[in-house]
């Protein structure tokens, strides 16, 4: 792990633990609903007041903490155009299976590459400590993850040039 | 510190929880449906369920000496339940509100009880003999948003309430012909129905999760979602409070909170753990959580090798943190006194999220 995103990583999980404190609530505005008010954007106050971690102009997180739901939108490190489309492709492959992953939001947040939102029954049905863990792990492996496909698409596109102009050598 | 009495009931939230007065019954709001539970042994078995509400009930309360248990749900109605020779029989109670009943609690003379609402009401439910059912009268003055919990003066006509509008306020529930003229005190001399004898906001402006009246009732404490505990100690009606304390800490949001005495307080959270509050009108401080941590990771952590790699082998995983070093292992949403003599605290129960309900020793 490098030198900054240890800290970065660091001020993500504590700021989680804080905004994890949600709790069942019946919408105020709507008769027999309850929806996850930093969706449903009904009452302000609510809603605390967002909360933006930047490890660079590339790499930051918004926290939009609420009484009981919690959204967190990552954006991933995109240094060029090859890297910016295999986040594209990477998040489409994610949320196109948002059901079987729970906490997985169907469409980012303007701005962010992925967006997670968690609930008051997601902390009652699993641990809290252990969702934080997750998103946490998720934003180290996710710059891994692309770092090696950029990698892989490179060698492999330097096969491909290479066996396509060999006739014309 | 004499351990501690854990009741691991089911996997499901408890919303709230409450004992009857002989300690044997013990009722539990899980989801769409209220349990009750009573000893045998040192155990709780299932012996009942109360099902009539069409969704999450928020809230349970048994009235100590009848016996009668009022509950209310977020599909905006609330019961009270009789036990009759054929089983529980509930009495719809006319609530006249629109949103999701969050709170209930019976006054201490038992004549009446409190609704709290996402409707920006407070219901003063009692019962009217000449129509034989329960009907309410609104508080709804200065409330600007939810509900979330509620408090009864031990005079049975003040009321405290604390609300997302991150006020917590005190008014007066007199109900002619219910109440007798309660003696003047602190808080007001003549107290009409929904006088306003006090209203505090918290320090940062966050939701107040819990209220409570010291047994004399002569201060106020809540607990904001800012971690922090005001108690506050009125002066004279309407002039402004002789000391209003607050308490901030470090810990993570609580939720609940009981007096014990005069000089303490006990409240527990999203920490999963009980934590104690001293002082008095110069000043109060934290004084610790009431549980004993550091005894138990002792025993039960192993750190060899051979632990590491079967940990490895089993879970994939070098350590198993899966499991917090509290009693509870989820959030704790109610506490509750239960027992106590004149305002002293010996034992008190906690329930939370994880299905828990736990007595602990004083």
């Amino acid at each position: 792990m490098s030198q900054s995103l240890r800290p970065y990583l660091q001020a993500v999980r504590s700021s989680l633990t804080a905004a994890l404190t949600i709790s069942n609530f019946a919408s105020q505005t709507s008769e027999r609903h309850n929806c996850p008010e930093v969706e449903a954007n009904s009452s302000p106050e609510i809603l605390l007041n967002p909360l933006h971690i930047s490890r660079n102009e590339n790499e930051k997180v918004k926290i939009e903490p609420s009484y009981n739901s919690v959204r967190i939108s990552i954006r991933i490190k995109q240094a060029d155009e090859i890297e910016h489309i295999l986040v594209h492709k990477f998040t489409r492959f994610l949320t196109q299976r948002a059901e079987s992953f729970f906490i997985l939001r169907r469409k980012p947040v303007e701005g962010y590459d992925i967006s997670f939102l968690i609930t008051n029954f997601h902390t009652e049905k699993m641990l809290t400590h252990k969702l934080i863990d997750f998103v946490i792990e998720f934003m180290e492996e996710v710059d891994k993850e692309i770092s090696e496909m950029k990698l892989f698409l490179n060698a492999r596109a330097r096969f491909v040039a290479e066996s396509f102009l060999t006739p014309f050598d | 510190m004499a351990a501690h009495q854990v009741h691991h009931l089911f996997h499901a939230p408890i919303a709230d929880h409450s004992f009857s007065s002989d300690k044997k019954t013990l009722a539990v709001a899980r989801e769409n449906n209220v349990e009750l539970y009573q000893q045998s042994g040192n155990k709780f078995a299932l012996s009942d369920e109360l099902k009539g509400h069409e969704k999450t009930v928020t809230s349970v309360d048994i009235a100590p000496n009848s016996g009668r248990i009022v509950t209310c749900s977020q599909d905006r109605n609330a019961y009270v339940w009789e036990q009759t020779p054929t089983g529980w029989k509930p009495t719809l109670v006319l609530l006249r509100i629109n949103r999701a009943a969050t709170f209930v609690r019976w006054s201490p003379s038992e004549q009446k009880f409190a609704v709290g609402s996402g409707a920006r009401v407070i219901a003063v439910c009692y019962f009217e003999e000449e129509n034989d059912w329960w009907i309410s009268k609104h508080l709804k003055k200065p409330i600007r948003s939810t509900i979330t919990t509620l408090a009864w003066h031990p005079n049975s006509v003040l009321l405290a309430a604390g609300s997302t509008d991150s006020h917590a306020r005190v008014f007066s529930s007199f109900i002619k012909g219910i109440d007798t003229r309660p003696e003047p005190s602190a808080w007001g001399e003549r107290l009409p129905f929904n006088t306003i004898c006090g209203e505090y906001l918290n320090d940062t402006a966050g939701w107040i999760q819990g209220v409570a009246f010291s047994p004399s009732g002569s201060a106020l404490a809540f607990t904001g979602h800012d971690s922090s505990v005001t108690v506050v100690y009125p002066s004279a009606p309407e002039q402004p409070p002789r000391a209003m304390l607050n308490i901030a800490t470090r810990l993570l949001p609580l939720n609940s909170l009981i007096w014990n005495g005069e000089t303490e307080i006990i409240a527990a959270g999203h920490d999963c753990e009980p934590f104690r509050f001293c002082g008095d009108e110069n000043g109060w401080q934290l004084a610790g959580s009431l549980e004993n941590k550091a005894g138990e990771v002792r025993g039960a952590r192993e750190e060899s090798a051979l632990n590491m790699f079967r940990q490895m082998d089993l879970k994939g995983q070098a350590q198993a943190d899966t499991k917090l070093k509290s009693t509870h292992q989820n959030t704790v949403h109610t506490i509750r006194a239960h027992e106590e003599a004149n305002g002293v605290v010996s034992s008190f129960s906690t329930s939370g999220v994880d299905g828990r309900v736990v007595i602990w020793n004083v």
